[in-house]
């Protein structure tokens, strides 16, 4: 493995990892905020990736289908949380683990009924086609690019709403003492509903982003499901920051082990054992940092403000 | 003065720059009830965390039976013989109220690493539970479970559960809180027979039972022991009367 | 908790069912896959009861020590080692190690901590498993024969596997019943319920929960031995989270009051979704929100549900 190649890994795992973030972010809010775990948060990325095929299908345009599919991303989350979840806040967290497993069945389960099993493909849209010169022989995808960027802004918005505004503030706030905000008079329903809303676009956001380079498949946000909560658990629950940071380790990890790992593989084994092995201990790598990490500080590294 | 039995030595722990413990030191020799009393907000509760082993102090040494014990965690020092009560009763509230004392009599009776016998039919367990009850008037009570006793009686099952481990020290957290008059004098009688078994520190809001029941007294403000001597001695102390003006009054000497 | 006649009543009617069924008509091939099935799932839910129920440890890894168990068997296999008195215990070893080596970290942790890292561990076996080229990685290994009882094919006949199988799960079940009741499960309980109280008298839980999560991760080992023989192939599928989450469904769905609604559970749930997969090809649209409402109606489990009917309140 050369220095290009390995820039493009690095590349590649930012970009995942950006992905993992705009997941987690959601995941980690709404746990802060309203102590209540949702697995369920990965199939609504999983949603936004097929509301986008589906729109980009129909309209013939990803720009289209971007907001449309933002929007639907929105209505479903805000639906769910009206039907499932809003019963679940005042239950313990097995309770809320099992309900939206069962939310999890339910869509994956429902995707499959409505567009087949078969993968979709979303092609890039044409004004992101191509590849940007990123050194001398490193051609990079502009799209890849384009995600990168796209969840930097999202995670510098994230930041400006969770640190500077009035609602950002009551979230924090919320994060570290949620009894405190319903004794000091907030509408914590309606607060929850919002923060709800949020992770929600976020993940159908993610979605959206992923859906021309990932192939779009029922039960894809599992996997994204459980990264988003290794995540969430190194950068401590709770906290943006933690998760920022969190994500682009995981990503990292991820993906470099996942080039390097074959190749390491390949001096014990033939090629395509090596193949398959190299994959599946990369993918284990994730869990080993995370378990080490966790041995050092059972609370993650950035514990909310308790 | 007899060797002391539990000896603090210039204990400190601030949460965040405000000292809620300054600089305590005390004793308690065997056989004798000493009372931290003080205000509100005086920092008697989190003294007693950190006696027990709930909270560590920042600097300073608790010393029990001649061993320092300041980095044992809760549960060695109750191996060792230091039971306590709990400010807001803490029970298992779906255990009976004898399984609840038997759990007490386990931990010091042989291995609980045993997977087979079923604990609740284990007589010696049962029997010594049964008396630790008796002791407190509960043994009619022990078939209940321990979440359908009355508060005042939920108080005496903790005490229960504290001479259950046949402690060398008990450490009582308000054991009079929320119990009506009638109780708190059965209380208060139980407490001056156990003062003949047990070293007790007191940490009590009634100044009628405080001074009724106590060998010593030290008072506690802002974290700081102000005065500690026998009970004439205290009720005559002018930083006391001062601590305590405005909210709650020393009983007058008889 | 503990041994009382009412309790154990019902798991004693299921038994009883059990060993009568192959005599009641219910003897295809299939009949004995789906009891075998049950059965397996059923002493798998009781070892993890063990750890809801018992420990207050939810775990949402469990799947993993079943996994651990199987590709001990498929392991022992490739290396033509069939004979169940070595396999058996090496697999129930095997599970028991890798619990002890997650249990040490996990259960630093608490809560939904707990939650999430018994998650991440199953991952990691999934993933391992899937690494495993030798043994089919992601496809699977086929075991063409059942272990071996002393060098004898006698696991082969079906009866004789159905009742091994019924035997295993009363062993399972006599055997969490009476931990639970045992000085060392009245500790679990007690640190469950009030965690500083266990420590007040003198109990570090820490010792306690580990070793219930080793015993869990055992008896789970042995169920995924039989699981293995029933199936005759092995997959990392076997170790997928959503296992595990089945598995904690179960715990749940039949009541945490005792190993006996572990047993009814599991048993619920492999009727149901036999049943339902039977009805369409997605069984889950209905499956799904079956267990949402589970959630939100029935609250004390399958084994309060005489308590709910009859309008007395129960937990």
């Amino acid at each position: 493995m050369n220095t290009t190649l390995l820039l493009v890994q690095a590349l590649n795992g930012l970009q995942f990892g950006i992905l993992l973030f705009l997941i987690a972010a959601g995941l980690t809010l709404v746990f802060g905020v309203m102590d209540f775990i949702n697995l369920a948060h990965g199939v609504q990325y999983m949603l936004g990736a097929y509301l986008a095929a589906y729109f980009a299908a129909i309209t013939g345009s990803f720009w289209l289908a971007l907001p449309l599919a933002l929007l639907g991303a929105l209505v479903i989350g805000l639906l769910l949380e009206f039907l499932v979840f809003r019963h679940l806040y005042d239950r313990d967290h097995l309770s809320q683990v099992l309900a939206t497993f069962g939310v999890i069945l339910f869509l994956n389960q429902g995707v499959k009924a409505v567009f087949g099993t078969a993968p979709l493909q979303v092609p890039v849209p044409d004004l992101l086609t191509g590849g940007v010169r990123v050194m001398d022989g490193l051609l990079y995808p502009t799209y890849r690019i384009a995600i990168l960027a796209a969840g930097l802004a999202t995670a510098g918005l994230l930041w400006f709403l969770v640190e500077r505004t009035k609602a950002g503030m009551l979230v924090r706030a919320g994060a570290s003492n949620a009894p405190m905000l319903s004794a000091l008079g907030v509408d914590v329903k309606r607060l929850f509903m919002l923060v709800f809303g949020f992770g929600a676009m976020l993940a159908g956001f993610a979605g959206v982003m992923a859906a021309p380079i990932l192939s779009v498949e029922p039960g894809m946000g599992d996997n994204f499901l459980i990264l988003a909560f290794v995540v969430i658990v190194i950068g401590g629950i709770g906290s943006v920051r933690g998760a920022f940071v969190a994500a682009l380790l995981v990503g990292l990890v991820e993906t470099i082990g996942r080039g390097l790992m074959p190749d390491v593989m390949r001096l014990f084994l033939d090629p395509s054992a090596a193949r398959q092995t190299g994959a599946a201990l990369a993918s284990m790598l994730v869990y080993i940092v995370m378990a080490a990490i966790l041995a050092v500080r059972p609370a993650g590294l950035f514990p909310a403000g308790r | 003065m007899a060797e002391p039995l539990l000896e603090l030595r210039g204990l400190r722990k601030s949460f965040g720059g405000l000292a809620v413990t300054d600089d305590v030191s005390l004793t308690v020799v065997p056989g004798e009830i000493h009372a931290l009393i003080g205000p509100n907000g005086a920092g008697k509760t989190t003294l007693i965390h950190q006696i027990s082993g709930t909270l560590a102090p920042d600097a300073g040494a608790v010393i029990f039976a001649g061993r320092d014990v300041t980095r044992l965690p809760l549960a060695k020092r109750a191996r060792l013989g230091l039971a306590r009560s709990f400010q807001i009763t803490s029970i298992v509230p779906s255990f009976s109220a004898l399984e609840n004392v038997a759990l007490a009599v386990q931990a010091r009776r042989g291995s609980s690493f045993r997977f087979f016998r079923p604990a609740g039919r284990e007589a010696a367990l049962n029997d010594e539970a049964m008396a630790a009850l008796a002791e407190l008037g509960l043994d009619r009570r022990a078939g209940l479970p321990a979440a359908a006793l009355s508060h005042g009686e939920k108080r005496q099952l903790e005490l229960a559960i504290a001479l259950a481990m046949r402690p060398r020290l008990l450490l009582l957290d308000e054991p009079l809180a929320g119990t009506g008059a009638e109780e708190a004098e059965r209380l208060v009688r139980i407490l001056t027979a156990l003062k003949a078994r047990y070293a007790i520190l007191l940490v009590e809001h009634d100044m009628q039972a405080v001074f009724a029941l106590a060998d010593r007294i030290s008072v506690l403000a802002q974290g700081r022991v102000i005065a500690s001597g026998r009970p004439d001695e205290i009720r005559a102390d002018a930083a006391v009367r001062s601590a305590y003006l405005g909210d709650e009054d020393l009983p007058e000497a008889a | 908790m503990g041994f009382t006649w009412r309790s154990a009543a019902l798991p004693l009617a299921i038994f009883a069912l059990l060993a009568a069924a192959p005599f009641l008509g219910f003897s295809q091939g299939w009949h004995f896959t789906m009891l075998a099935r049950g059965m397996v799932y059923a002493m798998a839910a009781i070892s993890l009861m063990l750890l809801v129920g018992g420990a207050g440890l939810v775990s949402l890894g469990h799947a993993a020590m079943l996994g651990v168990g199987a590709y001990v068997v498929v392991v022992m296999d490739h290396a033509g080692v069939v004979e169940a008195w070595k396999v058996v215990p090496l697999a129930v070893a095997a599970a028991a190690a890798f619990a002890l080596l997650t249990g040490a970290i996990a259960i630093r942790t608490s809560g939904v901590h707990f939650i999430m890292i018994t998650l991440a561990f199953g991952q990691m076996a999934f993933f391992a498993t899937s690494s495993l080229a030798l043994y089919g990685g992601d496809d699977g290994y086929t075991l063409y024969n059942r272990l071996e009882l002393f060098g004898t094919r006698a696991l082969e006949g079906r009866m004789v596997f159905h009742f091994t199988c019924l035997a295993l799960l009363v062993l399972t079940w006599a055997l969490v019943t009476a931990l639970l009741a045992s000085r060392f499960g009245r500790v679990l309980r007690a640190a469950r319920d009030n965690e500083t109280r266990a420590r007040a008298v003198g109990f570090e839980p820490y010792p306690y929960r580990l070793a219930a999560y080793v015993i869990a991760g055992a008896i789970g080992g042995l169920a995924g031995v039989v699981l293995a023989n029933a199936t005759e192939f092995v997959a990392p599928a076997y170790l997928a989270w959503q296992r595990s989450g089945d598995l904690l469904f179960m715990v749940i769905l039949g009541g945490l009051a005792g190993p006996h609604g572990a047993l009814l559970g599991a048993f619920a749930y492999v009727l149901v979704e036999e049943w339902l997969a039977k009805l369409t090809e997605h069984w889950r649209l209905i499956f799904g929100p079956l267990l949402i409402l589970c959630v939100f109606f029935l609250r004390g489990g399958l084994i309060s549900l005489p308590q709910l009917l009859g309008g007395r309140r129960d937990g």
